[in-house]
């Protein structure tokens, strides 16, 4: 990078905002503000590259009650016993120290559009020139009959990771010999479309090794999923007998529970079971809807620079977006991110904006050392993000193929990692 | 006067006793093994440094010497501590080697087979031996698995533009140079690093995620990155 930190924490932060300070756009308050709420794949990478690439003309202030970010990507890994979840965990102070990011450990509760205010749950507001909502996801209210926050710790969620993750894990070990674990899947879209079924995949894979004659049932809403041909040639190869999965066709999407009782109902058939994984429907995170940017449960976008389609000052990064046909990955949120920042930054300060282009891989891990993985590339349009080409891993690859992908998956969570965090 | 020509003696001794080892390798296996190598490191009469530093004479180099070349900072830092490329140092080098650099940009995941590593040191050994009489016959491969017209080689890449495209590199290959799983790209000669687009473009080399990420870059964006991705320090 040409851009040398120590400088940038020195006067050259002063020195700099004054020689951009005659294009500055911001409203009479000196340097241009530029508020992130949300410190994950979209936000954190939102926010370094803008004090990164503007080294000091932009200021730059990242709200994100969690004081360490732990990745939900990956934390199916840990589920599995590949990955520590200390290994899945991310501090801030980088972004602070050596980006000279305002970290904000707080919650935001309202925005208010025409003050161009950011209202923080400890008091006290933020202003800003451009808003950017990376909030990711919260549950549909109602979505799954029985559940709701109240019951997610007799029945993890485990889809934001940290505390539930740990959470489900537990009860994973603790399940009797020969018992069940079941899980109910969220319809379409969702946060990370291979995830429940890579978690199924983990979720085997340690049950084979403690408790080889416990089962997993799968109620899922859809009658097919990400990978699909994939997983259920990986679960065949490896557990065998293990895994039933019962899609929309066979009553998987009419399903109730009663974390009391601990009973999960398909299609009126009710199941008595030992951990059962809830994973309801999504929509944006909650930000986004008080913020006013919502339509439905998502917030939509135009596609060259992540703008929202209600309000041009704030922009709406990743999960909580509708943007076209990207999934909803953290590699969508920091591919977004980029163009997102590249975008803001001209428009408060005059750089050159570059032509939006978007990409996403996912990884999936099935076994040890059987990695699968699954990407495209995508352009802006008028309407939408829209995919360029893509490409899926094959059934049948070699073992050699499968191990080298999940070694590639472990060094593209340090690449996207460095690329968030600095 | 005793002591010190019996020191000597030993000294010689112990060599003579280590060369011996490294002869458990055959020189010809190990020309296969270097295959492997050859994308990034050369070898031989007119070697010059290309991804890796060229690799005449690497035995009892101190580390990070060779003229010329950019070497990482964990490599720097080992070179600053007294570490000189032997043997041993080699062998642990080509077996894992970030165990030895931890934060090395040679992406490369190890020879774990002893025999092959014997071999592939006992064929580094010939270009070491005697540094003044290199085999003429040696390869001085490069990463030219691909050849690319002049012209499109001859592009200066804008690296202002090839900044804001490598967003699109950095959620994988790390900015920073260290690698884990995912090659280091950073600080390749601008011709090695275009040939290899391009090759992946073309569908020459396999990766699905670098030819798909490939197939849209235009010989101007690609000129761009090896622009920006040479200097990143």
């Amino acid at each position: 990078m040409s851009f040398n930190r120590r400088t940038f924490l020195g006067t050259a932060t002063a020195t700099a905002a004054a020689l951009a300070a005659p294009m500055v756009m911001a409203a009479g308050h000196g340097r241009p503000r530029v508020v992130v709420v949300g410190g994950g794949a979209g936000g954190a990478t939102a926010a370094r590259y803008i004090a990164k690439d503007s080294a000091g003309e932009i200021d730059v202030t990242l709200i994100e009650p969690s004081r360490s970010y732990y990745t939900c990507f990956f934390s199916n890994l840990y589920l599995g016993g590949f990955r520590e979840m200390s290994s899945l965990g991310h501090s801030y102070g980088g972004l602070a120290s050596e980006y000279g990011i305002n970290v904000v450990h707080d919650w935001a509760v309202g925005v208010d559009r025409d003050a161009k205010t950011v209202a923080l749950a400890g008091g006290g507001s933020v202003g800003y020139d451009r808003l950017i909502l990376s909030p990711g996801i919260d549950f549909v209210d109602g979505a799954v009959e029985g559940w709701d926050l109240s019951a997610q710790n007799a029945m993890p969620h485990a889809y934001k990771a940290g505390s539930q993750t740990e959470l489900l894990r537990a009860q994973i070990l603790a399940m009797p010999q020969g018992g069940t674990f079941a899980m109910v899947a969220p319809p379409n879209p969702y946060r990370c479309p291979p995830g429940p079924y890579e978690r199924v995949s983990m979720v085997a894979h340690t049950l084979r090794e403690i408790n080889p004659t416990a089962k997993i049932l799968v109620a899922d809403p859809k009658d097919k999923f990400s990978k699909q041909g994939l997983f259920e040639e990986g679960w065949a190869k490896h557990y065998g007998g293990m895994i039933e999965w019962i899609g929309s066709d066979f009553g998987g999407g009419n399903v109730s529970v009663d974390p009391a009782a601990m009973t999960l109902s398909i299609d009126g058939e009710v199941t008595k079971v030992d951990v059962c994984n809830v994973i309801p429907a999504m929509k944006a995170g909650r930000i986004a809807e008080l913020a006013g940017v919502t339509e439905g449960n998502w917030a939509p976008v135009h596609a060259a620079d992540m703008s929202s389609r209600i309000d041009p000052n704030i922009h709406i990064l990743g999960d909580a977006s509708a943007q076209g046909d990207m999934p909803k990955s953290g590699f969508s949120a920091n591919s977004q991110a980029k163009v997102c920042a590249n975008a803001v930054r001209g428009a408060l300060t005059g750089s050159t904006v570059f032509p939006a282009r978007f990409a996403n891989t996912c990884w999936s891990l099935i076994d040890t050392d059987d990695g699968v993985k699954v990407g495209a590339t995508y352009e802006a349009t008028e309407e939408k993000i829209a995919k360029v080409d893509g490409f899926i891993s094959e059934t049948g690859e070699s073992a050699d193929v499968r191990a080298a992908t999940y070694q590639e998956s472990i060094g593209w969570y340090d690449g996207i990692t460095s690329d968030m965090f600095g | 006067m005793r002591a010190s020509e019996l020191m000597m003696s030993l000294f010689l001794l112990a060599a003579a006793g280590m060369a011996a080892a490294d002869q458990g390798g055959d020189p010809e296996l190990g020309a296969e093994v270097y295959r492997q190598c050859s994308g990034c490191h050369q070898i031989g009469e007119g070697a010059v440094n290309r991804v890796g530093p060229h690799l005449n004479g690497v035995f009892d180099r101190p580390a990070g010497q060779v003229e010329g070349y950019r070497y990482s900072d964990a490599l720097q830092r080992a070179a600053a501590g007294g570490m000189v490329w032997n043997h041993e140092t080699l062998d642990q080098f080509l077996k894992d080697p970030r165990s030895l650099i931890s934060r090395t940009r040679m992406s490369y995941r190890g020879l774990a087979n002893q025999a092959d590593r014997d071999n592939l040191l006992a064929y580094l050994r010939i270009y070491s031996d005697s540094p003044a009489d290199i085999p003429e016959a040696a390869p001085t491969s490069a990463a030219m698995d691909h050849s690319v017209a002049p012209e499109v080689l001859a592009i200066v890449g804008d690296p202002a533009y090839g900044e804001y495209l490598s967003g699109e590199c950095t959620s994988c290959h790390q900015a920073n140079g260290e690698a884990s799983g995912i090659p280091s790209i950073t600080r390749w000669p601008t011709e090695d690093f275009v040939i290899a687009m391009h090759a992946y473009k073309e569908g020459i080399r396999p990766h699905p995620v670098m030819q798909m990420m490939a197939s849209r870059l235009s010989d101007e964006e690609i000129a761009a990155l090896a622009a920006f991705f040479q200097d990143v320090d």
